[in-house]
């Protein structure tokens, strides 16, 4: 695992994510909801999200290094994190983003 | 997953469409190379080889069949994959910007992943169908896909997405190799054999007796025949070799007798050995193998042809300067460049690395007359087993290069021939050397054990190491037995004698008749003589008689008259 970024850090950042899917199938409509869904839940108004559709831009499956799909990459703040799956496991979801357990699950 | 049995090929023929590698050897094994449009598993423990497998494949159908290629590594980087191509001397890079190959890392995209939910594996193939466009791929590498089961969590997933993935490869009607780790008890890690089930190649580097061999083996081929033995294998700076390279043995042999560089041996072989044969001398140590070796390897320079003396007990230095005490002069052929004298020690090279140096030397040095001496050093820290199969490969490699082979081998000091390497069947014509002890002295023994397509005398000859070079004599056969050395010098005079004193008899015995005729024939003479006496007696005497009668006819007469005429005269 990487080094576990500094909590304090955090809890003021801005997060900037990445979510790689590859065609409009259930799958990636599902892990987008559930990503969209958790970050009003807790990255309210610092968070930024990114959907790069694979089948509209194969070249970055090799150029950014995606092989499951979906997958979510944490930009920032660094390190880089990834997750992959649809997101519908909350808890680690939250683990892979470094985010503290839920206070208020979301939806 | 069950897999049916694959259609046969477009023609109909029922012989399954194949993709040639390319690579020396494995396509002879496998009459034609891997099943054009499926997938081929190459298995093997790490550092056996298998990558580099992948990437001669590759290599080589983007450069000789017309076949661009992709390859997707899961397990080294850019930079290393494009060295260690460097290292069996494929232009990765070259072909890259070619276009005809693509090279793509995949290592570490799968590291430190957190699951969450469900995934499946369409970003690896999209990549791969945006390589595989690119370069208009007709053959595909995934290098290792293990690492994908190790670094990716919930395997069912990844085992049923590599399933779909092969199944959309094979859409596709690419050819692919899947590279995997050898599991426990069974031929992948993860079983992903389960999957490929068209071929099957196994790739080992074993190490017996302290000396590594790497080994290959098709394991299974669905509807073609293959060699089902284990071959060995070379990795070299040009590429995969795997041996033998039986197959491509020419037809063609030579008439051509050479000279071994004795005549009276030439003789005794019918007038030398075939060009291309192979001739083994084999006896035990110090029996001059390495002379006659050396003598026949001279002979080749001398007729201004290209030679190799392998040397795999004694330095260069060292035989050069053994040569130079029987007469024979190898530093002035190798200072003319004709001959070229190499030591190499497979026991520490290794038997594959062993061959692959003879197949690299004989590339720069394209010898003639090929002498290895001594094929028994090859056993020294190797199974017996792979020793003998190491012959066979060397003869079957010199043969195919259309070399003159000559090997010698040491047997065991109870001189039985059948010790030697089981190699003898592979050899042409073989000589035994072989000492024999009498009297005090030790005197070495030629004879011709086989020699294919040619009258050979069936005689042993005295075997000499003259300051003129090697000699042959003829040796003295008689009632007690072969007689060698100082016996057959002994015997000879013996027969000298013999010889004389018969001559001295002979001379007494004309003598004596000489003699005893001059006496006959002075006895004739003078029976003669007493003949012709008696004869002259007989004559006078009758003659006598006659006269007398007349003198009595001439008295009768006389009277008569004197009656007639008075009575009384």
């Amino acid at each position: 695992m990487s080094p576990t970024t500094p909590l304090e850090d955090l809890d003021a950042a801005s997060f900037h994510l990445r979510l790689y899917v590859a065609g409009q199938t259930p799958r990636s409509a599902l892990a987008q909801a559930n990503l969209y869904a958790l970050c009003e839940a807790r990255l309210a108004g610092r968070h930024s999200i990114e959907v790069v559709d694979l089948m509209d831009e194969p070249s970055r499956a090799r150029t950014d290094g995606v092989i499951a799909v979906p997958t979510l990459v944490r930009v920032s703040p660094e390190p880089t994190r990834k997750i992959v799956g649809d997101l519908s496991d909350t808890a680690r979801l939250l683990a892979g983003l470094e985010l503290p357990a839920a206070q208020t699950g979301p939806a | 997953m069950t897999v049916g049995p694959w259609p046969l090929s477009e023609s109909g023929t029922g012989v399954l469409d194949k993709a040639a590698t390319g690579i020396e050897g494995f396509d002879d094994i496998t009459y034609g190379g891997l099943p054009r449009g499926r997938a081929t598993i190459v298995t093997g423990a790490a550092g056996s080889g298998k990558s580099m497998f992948g990437v001669e494949f590759l290599a080589q159908g983007a450069r000789e069949y017309d076949e661009p290629g992709v390859l997707l590594s899961f397990e080294e980087t850019t930079a290393e994959l494009l060295a260690n191509a460097a290292s069996i001397g494929v232009d990765l890079e070259g072909m890259s910007r070619e276009g005809i190959v693509t090279v793509d890392s995949a290592a570490g995209d799968t590291d430190d992943l957190v699951q969450s939910g469900e995934f499946d594996l369409d970003g690896l193939m999209l990549r791969l169908a945006a390589a595989i466009e690119a370069v208009g791929a007709r053959r595909v590498v995934l290098d290792t896909v293990e690492t994908l089961f190790a670094t990716l969590p919930d395997e069912v997933t990844v085992r049923r997405e590599f399933g779909r993935l092969l199944r959309w490869l094979k859409d596709r009607d690419v050819t692919v190799v899947v590279t995997a780790e050898r599991g426990e008890g069974r031929l992948t890690r993860h079983g992903i054999e389960e999957y490929v089930s068209d071929c099957v190649v196994i790739l080992d580097h074993r190490v017996d007796d302290e000396v590594a061999t790497r080994r290959m083996r098709v394991a299974k081929y669905r509807g073609s025949p293959h060699g089902t033995n284990e071959f060995p294998f070379l990795i070299t700076g040009r590429g995969l070799v795997v041996m033998p390279l039986h197959h491509e043995e020419q037809d063609e042999v030579s008439d051509e007798r050479i000279s071994l560089g004795i005549p009276d041996l030439d003789s005794m072989l019918g007038g030398g050995v075939f060009r291309g044969s192979t001739t083994m001398i084999s006896g035990s140590a110090g029996t001059g193998k390495t002379s006659i070796a050396a003598a026949a390897a001279t002979a080749a320079c001398e007729r201004g042809e290209k030679a190799l003396f392998l040397s795999l007990e004694e330095p260069a230095g060292q035989i050069v300067r053994n040569m130079r005490s029987i007469g024979l002069d190898l530093q002035r052929w190798i200072d003319e460049g004709l001959l070229l004298v190499r030591h190499m020690r497979p026991s520490i090279t290794g038997l594959e690395a062993h061959l692959a140096s003879l197949h690299l030397l004989l590339d720069e040095h394209p010898a003639e007359v090929v002498v290895v001496d001594a094929v028994a050093s090859l056993t020294r820290g190797v199974a017996s087993y792979s020793s003998a199969s190491a012959v066979a490969r060397d003869i079957a490699m010199l043969r195919v290069r259309g070399a003159t082979t000559i090997m010698t081998a040491l047997v065991g000091a109870d001189d039985d021939p059948h010790t030697d390497v089981s190699a003898s069947s592979l050899v042409d014509a073989w000589l035994l050397v072989r000492n024999v002890e009498n009297d005090g002295e030790r005197n070495r023994l030629l004879m011709a054990i086989k020699n294919r397509g040619s009258a050979h005398s069936n005689q042993v000859r005295e075997f000499l190491l003259t300051d003129d070079g090697p000699q042959l004599v003829d040796v003295f056969v008689g009632p007690d037995g072969v007689l060698t050395g100082s016996a057959r010098r002994q015997q000879e005079e013996r027969d000298e004698r013999t010889r004389l004193s018969r001559r001295r008899e002979d001379e007494r015995r004309r003598q004596s008749l000489d003699r005893r005729r001059e006496e006959v024939e002075r006895q004739i003479a003078s029976l003669r003589r007493q003949l012709d006496d008696e004869l002259a007696q007989a004559t006078d005497m009758a003659d006598s008689v006659a006269d007398e009668a007349a003198d009595r006819d001439a008295e009768r007469h006389d009277s008569a008259a004197r009656r007639l005429t008075g009575g009384s005269p």
